[in-house]
């Protein structure tokens, strides 16, 4: 390949770092702890859930300089070319005067253990970036991605309200104070070549599209790398080796998200954070969902793509993607094809993609005002939490108030997201009542036979699913009955 | 929580007095990153990274272990197994010989430790060590503790009986009577730094080890004895912990042991950290329970008669369970009197990971196990649980009501007054009234509220362990040395001594430098557990602080020629008659006259004693007391729930630092409310514990805490009893306050039928638990 370099370079606070030696599965973490002893940043769990390693990384997205909250435990060193990488070294100025969040949190006694702290601080100071008097609801949703065990959070979140508030003058600002000197240098970081670093093209940052498909074909068998909030645990947890490893993140090209009269279209590399806003204002229960997948750090590194190529059988938007009736487009060297997501999902760990074929985009037909559409995950904590089960529904009626179109989608009631196809023709064409909702009820017992694990029973997985039938039907007729905890909420 | 609780309730011009609000001493660091944890601290040239080799049979006998894959991996140094400890494979804190550092011939549950690899990264230990062949025969294994009160499994050490009364015949002449069982789940205490231990080898037998420990005299005692040296040649440090909450009392033993035994066999030092899921799998939790019980009661609801038997999911080893499943007995009358009473403890032998001690030590499972007999009775008589709950109140002392299970007198009790006020300002009457007219008419969603007690017996219930000692230096310039027994984890009883010193020298805090716990300043000290620290280590610091101004103040006297009550110590200056100089000062002149400028303290805890034969005693020299009410709303179709309200007031006694204390008390809130909620352990049918990493195993969020949360203190307790500053123990006491999210919970389903069943939730009260609760009393 042409236009070919041997480098990854990236800003680590307040220096360029210049790397042609670094492994594919290299975790930031351990590249800050290990070699740039940068202390700080703590590991509380290798996997993406505790927040303790919480790290800022800047991107270009245009003109735009977007800083993001991102788990450095499962985040790759490969992934972060052309960005800015903050830690809470950086934060407070060089005669130790702390940033106004630091200080908040010291002044309403945010600390105890002191671990998890700095993953704290600098959700906060993410929070801090970019909203101004935050509310309870923005600072508990910026902190979701925070586990801390001492506190119970009430002097953490009394701090974020306080020093949101008031903003006080920073003294020192790490980010504001290097913007353009950031964007100027990331710029010129940002050439559009491809990055190749060891033997048998064991980290691959592809420069385009069309270079990402060409490293497919030569290497069918590699990893591709978007979030890596999945692919992080194969390597912190399982210690999977894994090469060649190919960093899609930086490809703009894939973090389209087009809208037309038809649909919506979103490129496997639009991360959930990107996609909120969108997905949010034209269907508000998927918006609500994207609230509950994992925290800001993982929505904001997590793709959609790759929400769909990983094929979990439960799948956080899968089953609101199927039932608004999404279509996967799969690329590869020899072209494109497009396939309905649910025939996507073979059965439990198989998804219909061949070798050298990629994600590249999701499109969802665009639904109609008078559609009801909803999306409802069980778990057994609110946020952060992995569904027991979520089902999704998408209805529409006809001028007799029969169900003319109905898609019922779960995940975590079989091996793969999957339609309810019994219950949905137990349905159609009848009247949308409590009298046809319970023979849809009855016909789930035949679309489903869910397990037990850890997550729930089988009876409980059961019964619910069956009972989040009712919640639609209620909240489709004006009595709807779910526990929201702040009215009105973002 | 209110507003002016971090406002100072003193007026003394000194930066931190003792009863002053401040912060902890370590926030600054902790925001800006640079307090340092162990793994954080610079390693020597050569250090070495140990991980554990696990195995993967719940019961099994281990036939044979084949390393050759291990050691071929890059950078493996050696392995070790359990015929590599030089002395002893043992580690039992409870000497009873059960528990060996590595698996020696016999696996004991899923996931023991039967080898640990060294290698010179810890990435390559850990790659190294997954590639062992271990062949095994298998046994049958029991995991679930009810499975093990049946099949009659052993206990892992003897049982306790307290008695007092005849319960048996009471219950016989009761007008009324039920029987039921609770289950209670167990807990992991999720610190935020998992275990660790680094040993750096020195000359002869020298070894230091930096353990993540809650009790550096026992990894001491546990290394010397298993690299059969004398204490004296180990040395245990620890600066801070991130997070302990009982987790890191015996279970850092294991890490700490290996370390020094790599690094004393390699001559290089060693560091071990476990991963998340392998410190999860590989060390003990709080105890999981099944209480039955059997209540006799009259038509107004008073308790007549109790009989229960507390059986322990302990795990395969004794580790602490004895003293945890005690404790539970201790307070499962929780601050109720019961005339007659038999309770007694089965402390089950499974082939689980050893269970150990967690904040409460099994005070939290007797005490819901207590509030669960309440609850039997209040739906038994269609009365407000919390009316039962007054009706049974420990009276005064004198009103034949006040003596407990362990034949200690209550002597202290104020939990009538506390619950009174708490019922006034939390305006519990009218939004009970109000829950009731919601439940009428709401279809979905079904709300709850609670209110409940709590009374914790504070002491280490073995008396030996009620002892602490301290070690100050005045130094020439003033600047004062602090040392103690105790450990930081983050509660911040570093914090809370150094103002027990500040104070007693009437100096600011910046004054007094806080130093590492290390067995080499103060030895034979206790567990920083039993929420005992400030209580024991306060003290003891105070003893050495006094010892010191004792000293001063003689010299002072004979230097102006004047008497010892001329001499006061006033903010950072001694007054001297009308002379008024400088604390340094005084400290110089004091040391060209050569008066010794340094002091070691001790305390022991007086008055208590206990007979664990007899069951009879005063285990406890105090009691720590509070009260919560909590409201809930829950969703019948799901059984997903919310904490819409909490309100607390709790009792420290005269606090030492109320902004360190209402941080306890929260904390301790969200973490009690976790485990009765959200925080569940599961096991599958081979014994393997599948909540090994905060993916599975779901702590509580920021978004999971009381959406409105009141914390006050009683800021008009003082302790009965001279401890430091009249100040209560505060660690573990609140942890119990959200039983009431629990009870709560459970008015929540009871509506569903009309409040005429007791829905009997057990706990973790998980949405799947809930939502089950509401069919069973749908059904009737």
């Amino acid at each position: 390949m042409t236009d070919e370099s041997r480098a990854i370079r990236f800003i680590l606070n307040d220096r360029t770092v210049t790397l042609d030696d670094v492994g594919p599965t290299t975790t930031l973490l351990d590249y800050l702890r290990l070699s740039r002893r940068l202390t700080g940043t703590k590991e509380g769990c290798a996997e993406g859930d505790c927040g303790a390693c919480t790290v800022l990384v800047g991107r270009l997205a245009g003109e735009e300089l977007v800083y993001e909250g991102v788990n450095a435990c499962i985040r790759f060193v490969g992934s972060l070319h052309a960005t800015h990488v903050v830690t809470v070294e950086h934060l407070a100025a060089k005669d130790g005067a702390l940033h106004p969040v630091q200080q908040a949190l010291v002044d309403y006694h945010g600390s105890q253990c002191g671990f998890c702290t700095p993953g704290f601080v600098m959700s906060l100071y993410g929070l801090w970036l970019s909203k101004d008097r935050p509310g309870r609801a923005d600072i508990e949703k910026a902190l979701q991605g925070n586990l801390c065990r001492c506190t119970g959070y009430e002097p953490i979140v009394r701090a974020a309200e306080a020093v949101g508030a008031a903003r006080p003058d920073a003294v020192f600002d790490p980010i504001l104070s290097m913007r353009d000197r950031v964007r100027t240098e990331l710029k010129a970081i940002k050439t559009g070549e491809t990055i190749v670093i060891g033997e048998g093209q064991r980290l691959v940052v592809p420069g385009s599209v069309a270079a990402l498909a060409k490293v497919l074909e030569n290497h069918p068998q590699a990893t591709i790398v978007a979030g890596s909030t999945d692919v992080g645990l194969w390597v912190t947890k399982q210690m999977r080796q894994l090469s060649p490893v190919v960093f899609i993140n930086g490809l703009d090209a894939l973090q389209e998200i087009t809208e037309t009269p038809d649909g919506l279209t979103l490129g496997a590399g639009v991360t959930y954070s990107a996609a909120y806003p969108t997905l949010a204002r034209l269907y508000p229960a998927f918006g609500r969902l994207i609230d509950r997948i994992g925290g800001d750090q993982v929505r904001n590194m997590g793709t959609i793509g790759g929400n769909v190529a990983n094929g979990s059988p439960i799948g956080d938007t899968p089953p609101a993607l199927i039932a608004l009736g999404a279509r996967l487009t799969l690329r590869s060297a020899k072209g494109t094809r497009v396939l309905p997501l649910e025939e996507f999902f073979i059965q439990y760990g198989r998804q219909d993609r061949q070798p050298g074929e990629f994600v590249e985009s999701l499109f969802i037909p665009a639904a109609k005002q008078e559609d009801h559409f909803a999306v409802y995950k069980i778990s057994k904590r609110r946020d952060e939490d992995i569904s027991a089960l979520c089902g999704a529904f998408h209805l529409t009626l006809d001028a007799q108030g029969k169900v003319a179109t109905l898609r019922i989608a779960f995940g975590g009631m079989a091996g793969t997201p999957k339609r309810a196809a019994q219950a949905e023709a137990a349905m159609i064409g009848r009247m949308w009542n409590e009298e046809t909702v319970a023979l849809g009820q009855a016909a789930l017992a035949g679309d489903y036979q869910p397990l037990t694990d850890w997550r729930a029973s089988a009876a409980y997985r059961s019964l619910t699913a069956a009972n989040l039938l009712t919640r639609f039907l209620l909240e489709t007729t004006g009595q709807a009955a779910e526990l929201t905890r702040f009215t009105g909420a973002a | 929580m209110d507003a002016t609780a971090f406002e100072d309730k003193t007026t003394a011009p000194l930066s931190a007095p003792m009863h002053a609000a401040r912060r902890h001493d370590s926030a600054h660091k902790h925001v800006a990153g640079s307090a340092d944890y162990i793994d954080d601290m610079p390693e020597p040239a050569g250090t070495l990274h140990a991980a554990l080799g696990m195995t993967d049979r719940a019961h099994a006998q281990i036939l044979s272990m084949d390393f050759t894959d291990v050691e071929k991996t890059p950078g493996v140094v050696c392995v070790l197994t359990a015929r590599d400890m030089p002395h002893s494979n043992d580690i039992s804190p409870s000497h009873l010989d059960d528990e060996p550092v590595l698996a020696d011939g016999l696996v004991q549950f899923h996931g023991q430790p039967a080898f640990a690899v060294i290698a010179e990264t810890r990435e390559q230990a850990r790659r190294a060590a997954r590639l062992a062949k271990i062949v095994y025969r298998d046994l049958p294994h029991v995991i679930d503790p009810a499975e093990a009160i049946e099949q009659g499994a052993p206990l892992v050490t003897k049982p306790l009986t307290l008695k007092r009364g005849e319960a048996e015949a009471a219950l016989d002449q009761s007008p009324r009577t039920l029987k039921g069982r609770m289950r209670i789940g167990g807990q992991e205490h999720f610190y935020l730094e998992s275990h660790i231990a680094f040993a750096i080898p020195g000359e002869d037998d020298d070894v230091t080890v930096w353990s993540s420990t809650q009790h550096p005299s026992e990894v001491q005692h546990m290394v010397s004895h298993v690299l059969g040296v004398p204490s004296h040649a180990v040395t245990v440090q620890v600066r801070r912990m991130g997070g302990g909450f009982g987790g890191k009392e015996t279970q850092g033993n294991q890490f700490a042991a290996l370390a020094a035994v790599a690094a004393k066999k390699l001559n290089r030092p060693v560091k071990f950290r476990p991963d998340r899921d392998e410190d999860m799998t590989a060390t003990g939790k709080r105890h999981d329970f099944v209480v039955d019980y059997e209540v006799g009661f009259d038509a107004d609801g008073h308790i007549l008669a109790v009989k229960a038997n507390y059986a322990a999911r302990c795990g395969f080893s004794s580790d602490l369970s004895g003293p945890v499943t005690d404790r539970a007995l201790f307070h499962a009358d929780n601050a109720y009197f019961y005339p007659h009473v038999l309770l007694t403890s089965q402390p089950l032998k499974t082939n689980t990971v050893s269970n150990t001690a967690y904040r409460g030590f099994g005070g939290p499972q007797g005490m819901v196990g207590g509030e669960r007999m309440i609850e039997e009775v209040a739906y038994a008589l269609g009365l407000d649980p919390l009316e039962v709950r007054k009706r049974n109140f420990y009276g005064e002392p004198g009103s034949g009501r006040d003596l407990t299970p362990y034949h200690q007198e209550v002597e202290d009790n104020i939990i009538a007054r506390l619950v009174d006020e708490l019922e006034r300002d939390a305006d519990y009457q009218a939004r009970r009234k109000a829950i009731l007219a919601f439940n009428e008419t709401s279809r979905v969603i079904r709300k709850g509220i609670a209110l409940t007690p709590v009374k914790f017996g504070i002491s280490f219930t073995m008396t030996a362990f009620n002892q602490a000692g301290a070690l100050v230096h005045v130094y020439q310039d003033g600047s004062i040395h602090l040392n103690h027994g105790g450990t930081e984890m983050g509660q911040g009883l570093y914090t809370k001594v150094a103002q027990v010193i500040a104070d007693c020298f009437q100096v600011d805090l910046e004054r007094v430098k806080i130093t590492a716990t290390t067995t080499g300043k103060v030895p034979n000290t206790s567990a920083t557990a039993a929420s005992s620290g400030s209580d024991l280590n306060g003290m003891a610091a105070f003893d050495a602080a006094r010892q010191i101004k004792e000293r001063l103040i003689a010299f002072a006297a004979e230097r102006w020629q004047t008497t010892p009550d001329a001499i006061r110590f006033v903010p950072n200056h001694v007054e001297i008659g009308t002379e008024r100089i400088p604390f340094p000062e005084l400290v110089k002149l004091a040391y060209f006259a050569r008066v010794h400028l340094s002091a070691a303290g001790f305390y022991k805890t007086p008055k208590i004693h206990w007979n664990r034969e007899t069951g009879r005693g005063m285990p406890f020299y105090y009691f720590a007391y509070g009260a919560s009410c909590s409201e809930v709303s829950i969703d019948t179709l799901t059984g997903e729930y919310m904490v819409d309200r909490v309100d607390v007031l709790h009792d420290v006694g005269r606090s030492l630092n109320p902004a360190i204390d209402i941080g306890q008390v929260e904390g301790a809130f969200v973490q009690g409310m976790g485990w009765l909620t959200t925080e569940e352990l599961w096991w599958d049918d081979k014994g393997r514990l599948r909540t090994h990493a905060p993916s599975t195993y779901k702590i509580p969020l920021a978004s999971d805490r009381p959406k409105i949360f009141n914390v006050k203190l009683a800021d008009w307790s003082e302790n009965r009893q001279p401890t430091i500053g009249r100040s209560k123990a505060v660690g573990e006491p609140p942890f119990m306050l959200p039983i009431s999210v629990l009870e709560a919970l459970s008015m929540a389903v009871a509506s569903v039928d009309g409040y005429r069943q007791c829905p009997k939730l057990d706990a973790p009260a998980t949405p799947e638990r809930v939502l089950m609760a509401v069919e069973r009393l749908k059904r009737g």
